[in-house]
């Protein structure tokens, strides 16, 4: 167990399936819960498209990886910082992605959602505010 | 509390080096390297926007990717700092944090 606990940002900046870059993303986030350090994830670009709702993948024969953004909250990662001009600019809304939330183990377990939509000024502020950033 | 970016893909590829410049703080590094330093050259399309977004961050290059590319100094945009691999290392030692923009 870590005595320091530092603050990591997982930066996705690629849409999923036509890389492997999302996939792998997810798999180090999933490893890295297991550490106990203060973990984020930020969604920016075409990062945004992961998050969409109703992917299938079925007839490509990819594994759809997209539930597992549901399930994150189960490892304490509870903040999807999301940025608004990426979602615009795509002409996606709050409403085109996934519902993604956690309990709050410090309001009696009270749902509530993971993803935090910022602006870009923001997301640039979210950066700089971190201990460690891995980009995808 | 400054920010080392680095860049590694060219502004005529995607749109890596105007996000980079679009979060970056000011104050921040942003160091262009591999195809990233097609960026720094003076006299395209891309010139412009990146000398604009670029104006609050300090700008450098990694003069042996550029070599590697034959692009001469002459052609480095006003602005732009030429360093080393041992510069690359000091100013990764010297900053709070690196984000690599892919």
């Amino acid at each position: 167990m870590s005595e320091v606990i530092k603050k990591f940002l997982y930066v996705n900046r690629k849409a999923p399936y036509g890389t492997i870059y999302a996939q792998e993303a997810l798999e180090v986030v999933l490893i890295g819960a297991a550490f106990d350090q203060d973990v984020s994830l930020a969604f920016l670009d075409d990062g945004v498209f992961q998050l969409t709702r109703g992917q299938d993948t079925k007839e490509t024969g990819l594994k759809n990886f997209s539930p597992t953004f549901r399930a994150l909250g189960d490892y304490e990662v509870t903040r999807l910082y999301v940025e608004q001009e990426s979602l615009d600019e795509r002409g996606l809304t709050l409403d085109d992605l996934q519902d993604i939330q956690y309990e709050d183990e410090d309001d009696d377990y009270a749902e509530k959602p993971s993803i935090i939509v910022v602006s870009r000024a923001r997301m640039g502020e979210v950066m700089a505010d971190q201990d460690v950033i891995l980009s995808f | 509390m400054a920010t080392l970016h680095t860049v590694n893909k060219s502004p005529f590829q995607n749109q890596t080096l105007i996000s980079c410049l679009g979060h970056a703080k000011a104050g921040d590094s942003v160091l262009l390297i591999e195809d990233g330093v097609y960026g720094a050259m003076s006299g395209n399309a891309m010139s412009e926007v990146v000398a604009g977004m670029g104006a609050n961050v300090k700008l450098f290059v990694l003069g042996a990717d550029m070599k590697a590319r034959g692009i001469d100094a002459a052609r480095m945009a006003g602005g732009f700092t030429s360093v080393d691999y041992e510069g690359f290392v000091d100013m990764a030692a010297s900053c709070d944090r690196v984000q690599n923009w892919l």
